[in-house]
């Protein structure tokens, strides 16, 4: 989306980032003074900048917009201090550990309820349960918090080495030091596999899980490192003050860590520590200006609305776009405005590129048994067997409403049937939920593309080809995705099956319907499914692509058991081997084209107005 | 607490409502402070709010319909900051009273606790909006198409009415409510730059209880919220609050899209 994940290629891991982070810590106490700050604000910009690292990583990165960060900050904070001034342990690094990992357990807690709702209602429930810990706080656990008086008296550390508080920036080598570790892991977290699970999430999240990851525990897992960020950044800020006040819990300290993260940047792990800088820095500044001290906060709201409103990616993308306008011509990757002619000449297939992952043995792969779907009264499928033999290609057709996406939908379990059982491979699999199907090996292409727009058409195929190479789940947070041989082959392979080589660092958004389609079946396909299920692969496109397509897909089908529900008669006739013919959700014929072409019952389904041959 | 059954019934809660709420507040202590008429300063806070909101609407929000909702919770945030620190610049931030109106002002002896008559008008107030809300949203034709273009945009659209008019009518009544809440809550509570962030809270757990986009869900969820309150108040006071949560969770665990909502909707 910005700076940071643009610069992640196959090419290698770029250091700069990391020697860059490096150089600015060291330089950062130096430089400060000259900005109206102390060291003082130097510590507080790092630490709320290593709370921002966490929340760039639930929000930036994965899309979700928590305003409860508070909780793990608070609780983070207060664990830290209460160890230290009970005192539990005289052990600064000890109480800061339990203070995190205790800060994470909650952001289970937190997480696994909240993450039960999306969008405003996320947002709306991590808000409450930020709020009652601030409740919790000042009521309940008053007796070990202080209550609303806080806690004081936290014993300032001592760690040896000139660490600690034996000189003013001992402090702050001990915060920088930290700061430089969560960001070093939060850099490799997003260039692992996992990071690039996150980021397909924040783009379509429905469609990360049609391939085969399980969204849930991903949102899970990061929700649980942003707390853990949190409640470090807690317990530092009450070794750093020598108090750990109640504001910690208060929802202004979630609300600044949004405004913070959105006006420096979300998405560019930098960004909340320029916001932090900008916060505190204004509100010090401004501060010494009469007249204009009582409304810095004011100032803030202004610049965070405009700023949402005009430019999203706030003040590092601001950077990043004005850097590449100096450099370049042509805006960076991401953006839409880049729109090069697309290439609809599909170049002559080379040698065939899916591998087969078994024999063509004939068995049946796939199979339903009286399956029906009924909505109040009506059935939209009503009673259907149907089976799938291994290599086979089968077209389901039917006039409008027969029941085909319906039905469809059931094979690739989007929605549950009301009755009847579906098989794979002589296992049921009727309730298992589409990543479960996903990882068995039926994938399924949207009839409307659902493809990652804002990532570029490596990085889309990457997705799939993680959950092929991973599993469902896979916290690989180290490890380079794109250093990874087993996804870049897969990658390769689905990129030249749907012809897409050439574009593959093109971003999604900007490539041509057709090719857009393309990618949409070349991500069902990097799953490396045993069954491909094809929703209207040709919806909306004009006559040449669509011939194109038939061609690919023919390619594709090659050694490949696919179901395909198309509207176009010419595209079914040519690539099914067999079809399935529906009318008001029951099955009224099964065979060859050229038994259903002839099949009386069929030309009756569609009333004569057409004959079966011609598009429907 | 029956205030935030209003936000809910009307399903349009946004992150600007605990502003637009003490906004509401301020215009009805200001006009009090002129006119002395509380009925005055309900009518100068509903108005005036009202007026706000349709501003916010047309300059801001409108450019929000096509973007994610992440989009739209950022600016609506944003603007609640705005708002409150414009409060806390023209009025400070001290605790200001507005007092209840005389013909309010007395103690009733409800016989199992003493109890403000001025609270009793409110549960009426309250009653009264609701049944006017219900009527408007499910009695007549805005009302079908504000429900209907809550539902789907794009489909009412198509059918050639103008949603974008009814986004602003649904945002205007929206904040008028907020506006109005904050005016005859005034008296119960201290009026502050800040009184809106428990309101606004409270509201989110209404609708989480109740489901959101439901009429009787709001109402339910907010008396099950209202009883919480007061019975866990009786019992330790110290946890009435974190109660309130707790019955949030525990309906997040048993019934994911609240007790009247619709599964599938988010």
């Amino acid at each position: 989306m910005s700076a940071a994940p643009s610069r992640i290629g196959a090419r290698g891991v770029a250091w700069w980032p990391v020697l860059g982070m490096a150089a600015f810590l060291a330089a950062f106490p130096y430089v400060i003074p000259y900005l109206g700050g102390s060291l003082d604000t130097a510590n507080r910009i790092l630490d709320w900048g290593l709370f921002g690292l966490g929340f760039d990583l639930l929000f930036g990165f994965t899309g979700l917009l928590s305003f409860g960060q508070a909780a793990f900050f608070g609780v983070g904070g207060f664990v830290a201090s209460y160890l230290l001034v009970a005192p539990v342990t005289g052990n600064a690094l000890l109480a800061l550990l339990v203070g995190t990992v205790l800060a994470a357990a909650v952001g289970v807690f937190v997480g696994y309820l909240s993450l039960r709702r999306a969008g405003i209602y996320f947002a709306m429930l991590t808000l409450a349960f930020g709020e009652m810990f601030y409740f919790l706080d000042i009521s309940p656990l008053a007796q070990w918090t202080g209550g609303e008086n806080g806690l004081a008296g936290v014993p300032a550390p001592q760690f040896g080495f000139g660490f600690g508080a034996t000189s003013p920036f001992g402090v702050y080598w001990f915060i920088a030091i930290l700061f430089f570790f969560g960001f070093w892991f939060a850099l490799r977290l997003i260039r692992s596999p996992f990071g690039a699970v996150l980021r397909a999430i924040r783009d379509n999240g429905e469609r990360a899980a049609a391939v085969g990851h399980d969204v849930p525990k991903y949102k899970l897992t990061v929700f649980v490192i942003a707390a853990a960020y949190g409640g470090l950044a807690g317990g530092l800020l009450g070794l750093l003050q020598g108090y750990m006040p109640p504001d910690a819990f208060y929802l202004e300290t979630s609300g600044q860590l949004v405004v913070q993260t959105i006006i420096g940047g979300a998405g560019t792990l930098v960004g909340p520590l320029v916001g932090a800088a900008v916060w505190l820095d204004l509100y010090t500044v401004l501060q010494n200006i009469a007249g204009i001290g009582a409304l810095w906060k004011m100032i803030l709201g202004v610049i965070f609305v405009l700023l949402v409103t005009t430019f999203r990616r706030g003040l590092c993308g601001v950077v990043v776009l004005l850097w590449w306008r100096a450099t370049t011509s042509s805006p960076p990757a991401g953006s839409e405005a880049e729109a090069p002619p697309p290439s609809d000449l599909i170049p002559p297939p080379a040698e065939p590129v899916i591998r087969v992952s078994r024999p063509i043995t004939g068995s049946v792969v796939l199979a339903t048994r009286n399956l029906s779907k009924r909505y109040g009264g009506l059935a939209a499928v009503d009673d259907v067997s149907f089976e799938l033999r291994e290599g086979e290609v089968r077209a389901v057709i039917g006039p409008n409403g027969a029941g085909k996406s319906t039905f469809f939908n059931m094979l690739a379990s989007v929605i549950p049937p009301s009755a009847g059982t579906i098989e794979f491979k002589g296992a049921n699999i009727t309730d298992l939920g589409t990543i479960r199907v996903c990882q068995l090996g039926i994938a399924k292409s949207f009839q409307i593309n659902q493809i990652f727009r804002s990532l570029t058409v490596r990085e889309n195929l990457r997705v799939p080809a993680i959950a092929r190479t991973y599993g469902k789940f896979h916290p690989s947070m180290l490890k380079t995705v794109g250093h990874d041989a087993a996804v870049n082959v897969r990658i390769d392979e689905a990129a030249a099956a749907v012809q897409l080589t050439d574009r593959l660092d093109t971003p999604a958004a900007a490539l041509a319907y057709g090719e857009k389609r393309r990618l949409e079946v070349g991500l069902a396909l990097a799953t490396e499914p045993q069954v491909l299920l094809l929703d209207e692969p040709t919806a909306g496109m004009s006559p040449a692509e669509r011939a194109d397509t038939v061609r690919l897909l023919k390619r594709i089908g090659a050694g490949m058991t696919i179901v395909i529900v198309e509207h176009d008669m010419d595209v079914v006739f040519g690539l099914a081997d067999r079809i399935t013919v529906l009318f008001n959700g029951r099955k009224i014929a099964e065979g060859t084209p050229e038994a259903i072409q002839a099949n009386p019952d069929v030309r009756a389904a569609y009333l004569g107005s057409q004959a079966a041959h011609e598009p429907a | 607490m029956g205030l935030t059954v209003i936000f809910g019934a009307l399903g349009v809660v946004n992150f600007a409502h605990g502003a637009l709420y003490a906004v509401g507040a301020y215009a009805g202590f200001v006009t009090y402070e002129y006119t002395d008429s509380f009925v005055a300063a309900m009518a100068a806070g509903a108005i005036f709010v009202l007026i706000v909101g349709i501003v916010i609407e047309r300059g801001l929000i409108r450019l929000y319909y096509q973007r994610p909702p992440e989009d739209q919770i950022l600016v609506t945030f944003g603007i609640g900051i705005v708002l409150v620190e414009g409060l806390r610049a023209i009025f400070g931030g001290l605790n200001r009273n507005l007092p209840a109106p005389s013909w309010a002002a007395s103690i009733v002896n409800l016989h199992v606790t003493l109890y403000p008559i001025y609270r009793i008008d409110v549960l009426v107030i309250v009653a009264v909006v609701l049944a006017l809300l219900y009527v408007v949203l499910y009695r007549t034709r805005l009302g079908l198409i504000v429900r209907a273009g809550i539902e789907d945009q794009l489909m009412v659209n198509i059918l050639g009415i103008n949603v974008t008019r009814t986004f602003l009518t649904v945002f205007g009544l929206g904040a008028m409510a907020a506006g109005f809440a904050g005016v005859i809550n005034a008296p119960i509570v201290t009026v502050s730059p800040d009184m809106g962030a428990d309101v606004l809270v409270q509201s989110f757990v209404v609708i989480v209880i109740g489901g959101v986009g439901s009429f009787w869900g709001a109402v339910v969820g907010g008396l099950i919220a209202g009883e919480i309150l007061s019975l866990a108040a009786m019992i330790d006071p110290a946890y009435s609050d974190v109660m309130l949560f707790a019955a949030m969770a525990v309906v997040l665990i048993l019934r994911p899209q609240g007790l009247f909502g619709v599964q599938g909707r988010q």
